[in-house]
């Protein structure tokens, strides 16, 4: 389906220097399955998944789907033969509706129910969204399920998901997991998903451990968890200020 | 009355008019005023001081849910449209007024229309005002447009007014100037795009005289090309009151903006505030709009359009 051949990348750091985020990556992604990409934050995750969209340029080796080298192929003509992707962080627009984007995801193709669908699936009031603007009066969990929204509205067959559960609330979250696992299947779709999240890693066919722009280790959940638990863990109380007496950790 | 193709699309860009209008009318060509009508509510009556061209507007109080539509169309090249209209917005009343001027110049002189739009909206009535310029034509000649718009709004009163220039003006330069009485309330939003070489100045004074007055300014634009933008708002705030004022820009190629709001408060009991943003398109945007099978250039409009919408 999706084959990535010795792909490099390098890319500036900002201070006149550069580093490599992939290194020799080789992967073959095969229709129909689910695979979730983690590991550690700067191990080249983001960067793989915009590797594959077409918003990095690879520094070296080839792309190929479907047979066919989209390498040099531009971002719009990889979502035209069926790739698409969710932004960790998805940007605003002002003015543009959550109306418009859905209708653009789905090459204007929707009609009035299947708005509705496509919002209550991702556990947003169409009657309260469907109209609202896609700027900064959207929090950041809205603006997050409005990007899954997009996504699902689109006929693709390559969906990559980064992160979709980061800055989505508890109370939501498993609904929304569940969704894009749901939506899989029905689909037969290949689904490629960034995360840390256990219950994608529990359901992918197969976990790829992304550390230092390199597939560290690849299998099921059980072969790769226990590798990166720790380090998730760690890196979740450093983030929320490390109180020992926290709750566990959603993920 | 007769309308060419060519009355016909300006009248439609600048009014949404395709027919003649339901309710009252007054349509202005070259120059001159070619259809008219007055209902039983609504009378338009052209003034009759000849140094003062243009046409009174009088709704009677209580009116409601009526609309007026005045546009203005120029299609002569070399033409210099000088016109004085005046509202009077009864007591009470609710009305939609659409003005606009559309200008199509094939020759290669300027054409110019300069609308001044005096508006009292009297106490308890509430009045939507829509004004949208467009330019088109073949010619070398310039489309000028300078609209300037003085409004009263007595006790109690609101006036909601949008004001649109998305195409073909060569060189604008508006003038809004409002005053608010008590309970009185003004919400305004400009929208601009300009592109090629065009040139547009836009200056506001609000005075906020009554107490319990209220305005909200929004101006939106979008510079391309070598075009200039010069955006002056004053808030003046002289009694228990609230403004704000809001520009928001979309930079492009070699365009250049100045946005200048300014606040001038003169009781202690004034609430005013502003924002001003000027900012490229983001590349995140595009990127987000074409990985859902845009191309670059269906992106920007996209942008543009929501932006402007």
């Amino acid at each position: 389906m999706l084959e990535l051949r010795s792909v490099s990348l390098t890319l500036g750091n900002g201070n006149g220097g550069s580093k490599e985020v992939l290194s020799q990556i080789d992967l073959t992604l095969e229709e129909g399955k689910f695979y979730a990409v983690t590991g550690p934050n700067g191990g080249g995750k983001t960067s793989l998944a915009k590797v594959i969209m077409g918003i990095y340029q690879p520094t070296a080796g080839r792309i190929y789907y479907k047979g066919e080298d989209i390498t040099d192929l531009s971002i719009t003509e990889r979502s035209r033969r069926g790739i698409t992707y969710a932004f960790q962080q998805p940007p605003r627009f002002k003015g543009v509706r959550v109306r418009d984007l859905l209708s653009i995801a789905a090459n204007n193709s929707l009609n009035e129910k299947d708005y509705h669908c496509l919002l209550h699936d991702v556990g947003l009031c169409p009657e309260d969204y469907l109209n609202r603007e896609i700027d900064s009066s959207l929090s950041g969990g809205e603006m997050k399920r409005i990007e899954i929204a997009s996504l699902l509205a689109r006929p693709a067959e390559v969906f990559i998901f980064d992160e979709p559960e980061a800055g989505v609330d508890l109370w939501t979250l498993r609904q929304l997991v569940m969704m894009i696992i749901e939506r899989h299947h029905q689909r037969h779709i290949t689904t490629v998903t960034i995360t840390h999240n256990e219950r994608f890693l529990s359901v992918a066919d197969e976990v790829l451990l992304l550390a230092e722009g390199q597939i560290k280790e690849r299998g099921k959940r059980d072969k790769v968890w226990p590798l990166i638990k720790d380090d998730i863990a760690c890196q979740w109380r450093q983030r929320c200020g490390g109180e020992a007496s926290d709750p566990d950790c959603y993920r | 009355m007769t309308l060419t193709a060519i009355d016909k699309q300006l009248l439609a860009s600048v009014a949404d008019l395709h027919e003649i209008p339901i309710g009252a009318y007054n349509i202005r060509k070259d120059g001159e005023g070619v259809a008219r009508q007055s209902t039983a509510n609504i009378q338009i009556l052209p003034k009759t001081d000849p140094n003062q061209p243009g046409i009174d507007i009088i709704v009677k109080p209580g009116t409601k849910n009526e609309s007026v539509h005045i546009p203005v169309i120029i299609t002569r090249t070399g033409m210099h449209d000088l016109v004085y209209n005046t509202f009077d917005i009864g007591e009470n009343a609710d009305v939609l007024v659409v003005a606009g001027c559309g200008i199509h110049n094939a020759g290669c002189d300027s054409s110019q229309h300069d609308g001044i739009h005096e508006i009292l909206v009297r106490r308890g009535a509430r009045l939507r005002y829509v004004e949208k310029h467009y330019g088109e034509g073949p010619g070398e000649g310039q489309r000028i447009l300078n609209p300037q718009t003085i409004l009263k709004i007595e006790e109690g009163a609101v006036a909601e007014l949008e004001l649109v220039q998305i195409k073909g003006v060569d060189s604008t330069r508006r003038i809004t100037r409002a005053e608010i009485h008590d309970r009185g309330s003004l919400r305004m939003v400009e929208k601009l795009l300009t592109h090629g070489q065009q040139t547009a100045e836009s200056v506001m004074e609000i005075f906020l005289i009554g107490k319990g007055a209220n305005a909200q300014i929004i101006a939106r634009s979008v510079a391309q090309d070598n075009s200039r933008q010069d955006f002056r708002a004053s808030l003046i705030g002289q009694n228990y009151c609230r403004g704000h004022v809001e520009c928001d820009s979309i930079i492009m190629d070699q365009a250049k903006i100045a946005a200048s709001p300014q606040l001038r408060a003169e009781h202690i009991e004034a609430e005013l505030t502003h924002e001003a943003a000027i900012g490229k398109i983001a590349g995140d945007q595009l990127i987000k709009l074409m990985t859902l099978g845009l191309t670059e250039k269906e992106a920007i409009d996209t942008i543009l359009n929501g932006f402007l919408s």
